[in-house]
């Protein structure tokens, strides 16, 4: 019995790493381009570069590992850095404000029954699952009423308010048990005290999972972007790729690799969270 | 004190002070009624306006969009794609979780296991791609998709003949799109899967395996329901992620793409681009209408069979 749960989970993990080599296998084909120097990605890459047409020789590692295209990109590209700097910008005020609106409100969604919660609930569930085409008409009038079209602010401001955040707080906030605030009350916290100290504590993981998930989603951002900002040089790093220029083919995909550095090292670091806010989301009542 | 307690009994039920909640929602509240709300009641108004907005023209802007036949073909492709992406997307995240959670239990039930073993690494691997912005990949996916790519290679080595095809831009533009969705958003639903596993009460098992129920029976009978909850929520948020899908179309075959992959944000954009503003305030109503409504409904019915407490 025993021996055969064992040759088992060999069966099982074979197929789990083999579905991991298909994360792992384009991953590596993108590091392995970003550390070759320019006459090896030349030789090897010429035809996905857009740069002329000869068969592809992929591979997984360099043959002749640079930091070349690295150093050019990160030293000597004013425009990557500036966008880098312009997602930054764009990004975390977003995020911050996400939490200093969305929480409170998640909150109050998930520990109060007053008129109306059911019908505000809807409307923010709703309003979750409109794709930003939806919405864009209507945001770029108001956005152009209050003369925030290109600017930083255009992509910040309608962020704040997005619904999926309020959502996923929501959710870990209610699974905070009765007893532990009723702790909280009879030992005098007030309302706001109960947020502070047993809210946003226990809460953690659903907010660092909201957060998580809007950084993510703003640093991939490429409609909004493209839909209210004219002025390249307001530009976030998402559009680099794509407006690349031909003489740079050969950073792109190093940029490509410093790209996805940070959501990736902020998810790796954000996974544990991840795991306990995403359950506290699907979980029914 | 006891007056404290007979408070907190009351938060559960109704506040007592009943402006508490309020002062909580009220910057979210305000927010969203200003850049979302009235927006939205506009474009409702401008959508039975004439270009100028003075004239009222009834469901004339209505007409024109379902006449218009790039608004056919967009539309027809989004459903396509999301009757093709979800059921795929629930099986294969279903499965592996399926798979990390008997393979996690069966080390655990050995002796000398200690933590959890490779799984961690899988389940941080299967996640992984939802963290990775699409402009990151695109590259990636030519290497293998371009013309003198590694597929051709791979397919003129099988089939012995010279292979060609720039696959981004043929009529297999629309099954890559599909792969590059399950590749970006199946780790995703897998950890909500995981986490609804992990909640189905282990005696259920246990009791069914003394009644003599078989690993399937189990798997149709007791996880399959428990797990209601996290498909309703795994369906919502994988249709909100299918219109994301517009950034790879667009990174990977431009504006004007194969005919089989013109989803409704490419359509959209030309329309934002040419300045029709009738056809997109009707459209984006009758899209609000087309998710909005499904997504409450089935949230109402959610509620009510959860029912603990609304």
């Amino acid at each position: 019995m025993k021996k055969s749960l064992i040759k088992g989970e060999k069966g099982i993990l074979l197929l789990l790493f083999g579905v991991c080599l298909l994360v792992w296998i384009p991953l590596l084909l993108m590091t392995a381009a970003a550390l070759m120097p320019e006459d090896e990605l030349c030789w090897r890459y010429l035809s996905p570069l857009g740069l002329g047409q000869a068969p592809v020789k992929a591979a997984l590692l360099p043959s002749y590992p640079s930091a070349e295209a690295l150093a050019e990109l990160l030293l000597r590209s004013p425009g990557f850095f500036v966008m880098f700097w312009n997602s930054c910008i764009q990004v975390v005020p977003m995020v911050l404000g996400q939490l200093l609106v969305g929480a409170p409100a998640a909150w109050a969604f998930a520990r109060f029954r007053f008129p109306g919660r059911k019908l505000l609930f809807a409307v923010y569930v709703i309003l979750m699952v409109l794709p930003f085409q939806v919405t864009q008409v209507s945001s770029y009038l108001v956005l152009d009423r209050l003369g925030l079209l290109d600017s930083h602010l255009a992509l910040i401001v309608p962020g704040i308010w997005a619904a999926l955040p309020v959502f996923i707080m929501e959710r870990s906030f209610e699974a905070i048990p009765e007893t532990l605030l009723e702790a909280a009350y009879l030992d005098g916290a007030g309302e706001w005290g109960a947020f502070f100290h047993v809210g946003l504590p226990l809460g953690y993981p659903g907010i660092v999972t909201a957060l998580l998930l809007s950084f993510i989603e703003g640093w991939n951002g490429l409609e909004q972007p493209l839909t209210y900002l004219k002025d390249k040089t307001l530009w976030p790093l998402s559009l680099y790729l794509p407006d690349i220029a031909a003489d740079k083919g050969a950073v792109a995909f190093a940029a490509a690799l410093v790209t996805c550095l940070l959501p990736v090292l902020v998810y790796l670091n954000c996974q544990e969270e991840l795991e306990q806010g995403v359950a506290a989301s699907g979980l029914k009542e | 004190m006891k007056k404290r307690a007979e408070q907190v009994v009351a938060v559960s039920g109704r506040s007592r002070k009943p402006m508490v909640p309020w002062f909580f929602l009220a910057p979210s509240l305000i927010g969203v009624v200003v850049f979302y709300g009235l927006p939205f009641l506009d474009v409702v108004k401008r959508s039975f306006q004439d270009a100028m907005g003075t004239r009222y023209v009834g469901l004339d802007n209505y007409k024109a969009v379902l006449d218009n036949t790039a608004f056919r073909l967009a539309a027809a492709n989004t459903l396509r794609f999301l009757l093709m992406c979800l059921p795929l997307l629930m099986l294969l995240s279903f499965g592996t979780a399926l798979l990390l959670t008997a393979g996690a239990a069966r080390r655990a039930r050995r002796a000398d296991s200690k933590g959890q073993g490779p799984y961690g690494i899988l389940r941080t691997t299967l996640v992984l791609p939802m963290a990775i912005p699409a402009v990151s990949m695109v590259l990636v996916w030519k290497i293998f998709l371009c013309p003198e790519g590694v597929l051709n290679q791979w397919l003129s080595g099988v089939t012995g003949q010279e292979w060609q095809v720039d696959w981004a831009f043929s009529r297999w533009a629309f099954p890559i799109l599909v792969i590059t969705y399950l590749w970006k958003h199946m780790g995703y639903d897998m950890v909500l899967w995981l986490a609804g596993l992990q909640a189905v009460p282990g005696e259920l098992y246990e009791a069914a395996r003394i009644d003599g129920a078989g690993i399937w029976a189990r798997l149709w009978y007791i996880t399959l329901p428990e797990l209601r909850g996290t498909f309703v929520l795994a369906g919502v948020l994988s249709v909100v992620n299918s219109f994301r899908v517009y950034r790879e179309a667009y990174l990977l075959a431009g504006s004007y793409p194969d005919s089989s992959i013109y989803l409704l944000p490419h359509l959209f954009a030309h329309w934002f681009l040419s300045l029709d503003i009738q056809k997109m305030t009707a459209a984006a109503v009758l899209l609000t209408g087309a998710l909005g409504v499904p997504a409450w409904g089935v949230w109402l019915l959610k509620r009510r069979k959860g029912g603990r407490q609304l």
